[in-house]
């Protein structure tokens, strides 16, 4: 392999573990605050068509992610409705939340399947810094969305542990009575948290559409929503970890649409299988090993929250 | 409008209550939670609210802090007028709660769990952990409270996680402390170590309502008492006034029976018979150790022990749920070691479970419901021409009979079981059982955690049954019920049956001793 494609691979890795990343930090959030939000996948194909259409139309690419973000929220909110103010059923609403989403993507996105993107969110120029050998081109060449999702992971981070809507965000993920007897709004709360998750899943989706393809057609996410549900497993609910785990599966998505022109002769069906199969088995690893230690899962995931219960 | 601190009280002086809630009341959808309920409380007393479960005493107490809004009524803080609309309101009119069931996050650290709601913070939202931490530790050195801030929740023991709760209270500079049942997740030592703390806070000038309804404690701790009976508030005494009984009666309205039996009419009749009975854990070593016992029909049989001794698994085996390694089980003549446990209970074993919300009953589906399980497969809740269907007619009129008999309160039967107080989920349960008439009966822990009313007409119901010839196994952790009650107690302890007693020649101390293996078997009856 040569040293050219090895930096290509590892340059596709880190764009790939962005969108990855973005994904699943929204994710993180959604489920520090006890509500599991498997609509990703639908989110991310929202944020994707509207962020593509917005630059299509007014051929600006920041309004497009500005408003796949505000989309992304919005639909999102759908879910929080259900979930938090109603207390339906998590996985029933979630579910429901990627059809709804991916369908109305294609539907919305007719008209666009197939057209050259009005504008692209063009890479970052670091001067000289991209000229530095190996670590130029891989880290400054990027999308401005990759460095965003860096802002984005270590500002949940900060904000997680530091502040005090952290502290009560993590708070109604763990014991929803105890933040609502606290004084904090576990409504409030929940709501924020699954409309910022949304909205990272937008911007998701619009870096696939605005930056890493950069075109519309349907069922363009390919399951990457699914793969950043599974990454907050992996990392355990910890922004840094889930980073780890972002470049690592960023990596296996590269490496899938690479493998061919290395030379390699492989079933190219097979290969476009591996990220999916390794995260299927990094679950069942994870959860085996989980088994006899107490899980590092919010408590309160998955739980709707009633006051008035006697 | 400012909550003015009224820490000086002088001698004498007619000062305002510290709370009056006058003519509160509350319903829920099929219950009248409270009832024109009063309530007054001086400051810097310990004011105890005491009644049955069901009285309202959790209600009311959520009501004043904020919880819910009541229907009707008023409330005065200081003899102002006040409405809290949200907990937070009356934290900052100075009140706390300390609540039964902890409010607390088990993954966030003491300190986190403290704060939280009431965070210190900079500029810019960012929470201030040293001064937070300083503060804790003021507090904690005020009352005399100490707790490791920076532990996991999660690996504290009860009776911290309950320091912690007061502690959070303090932090947020409550005067006013609401206690829910505080006493009900501690053991004994940890009692006394909690109404130490609460003589310390009223002595720096804390006023505290304490919910109970376990009278020694409440005649012990109180300056004052406010029973409440069925969502009314029926008097208020001074402790000094009453006795246990007197308060008992209060909160139950009648007069109350003992677990006392007086007439045997044993049988030869073997209902239940283990025959060397062991039950290994996950690690292949004995839980239950070659345990040989029986009970005849008409007999009542306590196990007492301490929890963990093997006990909950010798009933996972006479059920069926538990598998045993070696040994027998005979159930009136039959062997059933082997068999399901459908067929067990089809054949006349009852079961009333130690954990009546775990594994009595499916909490949100109604009460008919609840009351076929179990018994699901025999009329009158199915069977007859076609046995796949549940009889809802059968179902529903059985509940009625059940509810009618079993003194279960509740509008009607088609209420969801966690409408119901838990005297009253435990009254149907054992209804359940007892219609059923089965021929033996595991009762395990049948009164833990209801009041004295509920417990009066469990123990009667039990007494009944065996005059009619039910063999009962009793297992209880309340030493008084278990010798009341017993016509033989055998101890448990690591798994084996280290003593077999006559229940007229022992004390609840010298059974105590003999549950801690402090003594063994001598001079068995």
């Amino acid at each position: 392999m040569s040293e050219a494609s090895m930096i290509g691979l590892l340059t596709a890795a880190v764009s790939f573990g962005a969108l990855l990343y973005l994904a699943a930090l929204g994710e993180l959030i959604a489920e520090k605050a006890g509500i599991l939000n498997l609509g990703v996948e639908g989110m991310m194909a929202m944020g994707a068509v509207t962020g593509f259409m917005v630059a299509l139309e007014t051929e600006n690419a920041w309004l497009g992610l500005i408003v796949a973000m505000l989309v992304g929220a919005l639909f999102a909110l759908i879910h929080g409705l259900f979930t938090v103010v109603l207390g339906a059923e998590q996985v029933v609403s979630g579910l429901s939340l990627t059809i709804l989403g991916l369908g109305m993507a294609a539907f919305v996105g007719k008209s666009a399947v197939g057209r050259p993107p009005g504008a692209v969110l063009a890479p970052v120029d670091w001067g000289f810094l991209s000229d530095i050998p190996w670590v130029g081109p891989i880290l400054f060449t990027q999308s401005p969305i990759v460095y965003f999702a860096v802002v984005c992971g270590i500002a949940t981070s900060f904000v997680l542990t530091r502040t005090r809507t952290g502290l009560a965000l993590r708070g109604a993920g763990e014991s929803a009575s105890t933040v609502d007897a606290s004084g904090h709004s576990v409504v409030q709360l929940r709501l924020g948290a699954v409309a910022m998750g949304g909205a990272l899943a937008g911007a998701s989706g619009a870096y696939l559409t605005l930056s890493l393809t950069p075109q519309w057609t349907e069922g363009v996410t390919a399951g990457r929503g699914w793969i950043a549900v599974a990454l907050v497993i992996f990392g355990a609910w910890r922004p840094g970890r889930c980073a780890i785990g972002a470049l690592l599966f960023g990596g296996l998505l590269a490496l899938k649409t690479r493998l061919q022109t290395f030379g390699v002769d492989f079933s190219p069906i097979l290969l476009s299988m591996i990220p999916y199969v390794l995260t299927i088995g990094v679950l069942i690893a994870i959860s085996i090993r989980a088994r006899n230690r107490p899980s590092s899962a919010p408590a309160a995931l998955g739980q709707a929250y009633r006051r008035e219960e006697r | 409008m400012g909550y003015q601190p009224h820490s000086l009280h002088i001698q004498g002086e007619a000062l305002a209550p510290a709370i009056e809630l006058i003519g509160i009341t509350k319903r829920f959808p099929g219950v009248l939670a409270n009832d024109n309920v009063n309530l007054t409380v001086e400051e810097g007393e310990i004011h105890a609210v005491c009644g049955e479960n069901g009285a309202g005493k959790s209600t009311l107490m959520k009501i004043l802090y904020g919880m819910q809004p009541a229907d009707e009524g008023t409330m005065n803080l200081f003899s102002e007028r006040r409405t809290f609309q949200s907990p937070n309101e009356a934290i900052e009119a100075g009140i706390g709660m300390v609540h039964q069931h902890f409010m607390l996050a088990n993954q966030l650290t003491v300190l986190e769990n403290v704060i939280l709601g009431a965070e210190p913070t900079q500029r810019g939202g960012l929470i201030d952990f040293d001064s937070a931490s300083e503060h804790l530790e003021e507090v904690g050195k005020a009352y005399g409270l100490t707790v490791d801030p920076f532990d996991l929740v999660e690996s504290l023991s009860v009776g911290e996680r309950q320091r912690v709760e007061i502690i959070k209270v303090l932090f947020r500079g409550a005067k006013i402390l609401i206690f829910d049942e505080p006493t009900a997740v501690l053991v004994p030592q940890e009692v006394e170590e909690l109404f130490r703390n609460m003589r310390e806070l009223k002595a720096n000038g804390a006023t505290i309502i304490f919910i109970d309804h376990k009278l020694e404690e409440v005649l012990e701790i109180a300056d004052t008492i406010t029973v409440l009976r069925q969502g009314k508030t029926v008097a208020t005494v001074k402790p000094s006034d009453v006795s246990a009984t007197d308060l008992a009666e209060l909160m139950v309205g009648s007069e109350l029976p003992k677990p006392q039996i007086t007439d045997t009419k044993i049988s030869e009749a073997i209902g239940i018979q283990l025959d060397n009975v062991t039950v290994l854990d996950e690690d292949e070593r004995p839980i239950v150790d070659a345990v040989s016992l029986e009970v005849r029909q008409g007999e009542i049989l306590g196990i007492a022990g301490v929890e963990g001794n093997g006990q909950h698994e010798l009933v996972g085996a006479i059920l069926g749920t538990q598998k045993i390694s070696t040994g027998s089980i005979f159930m009136t003549g039959d062997d059933i070691s082997n068999t399901s446990v459908r067929s067990r209970r089809e054949n006349g074993l009852g079961y009333i479970p130690q954990d009546r919300q775990e594994e009595g009953l499916l909490l949100t589906a109604p009460l008919w419901e609840n009351a076929a399980l179990g018994h699901q497969t025999v009329k009158p809740f199915s069977g007859g021409w076609n046995q796949w269907f549940i009889d809802r007619e059968g179902s529903r009129s059985q509940t009625e009979r059940i509810r009618s008999e079993f003194d279960v309160r509740t509008p009607n039967v088609e209420v969801s079981a966690h409408a119901l107080s838990g005297g009253n989920q435990q009254k149907l349960i054992v209804g359940r059982e007892m219609v059923s008439e089965p021929s033996v009966l595991v009762a395990s822990h049948p009164t833990r955690g209801i009041d004295v009313g509920a417990q009066a007409s469990v123990w009667e119901q039990i007494r009944q049954a065996r005059s009619q010839g039910l063999a009962t196994l009793l297992i209880s952790a309340d030493l008084d019920e278990l010798i009341g009650l017993s016509d033989r107690i055998v101890v448990m302890f690591r798994g084996r049956i280290v003593a077999q007693l006559d229940p007229s020649e022992i004390t609840p101390r010298s059974l105590g001793a003999y549950m801690t293996g402090a003594t063994t078997d001598e001079g068995s009856a």
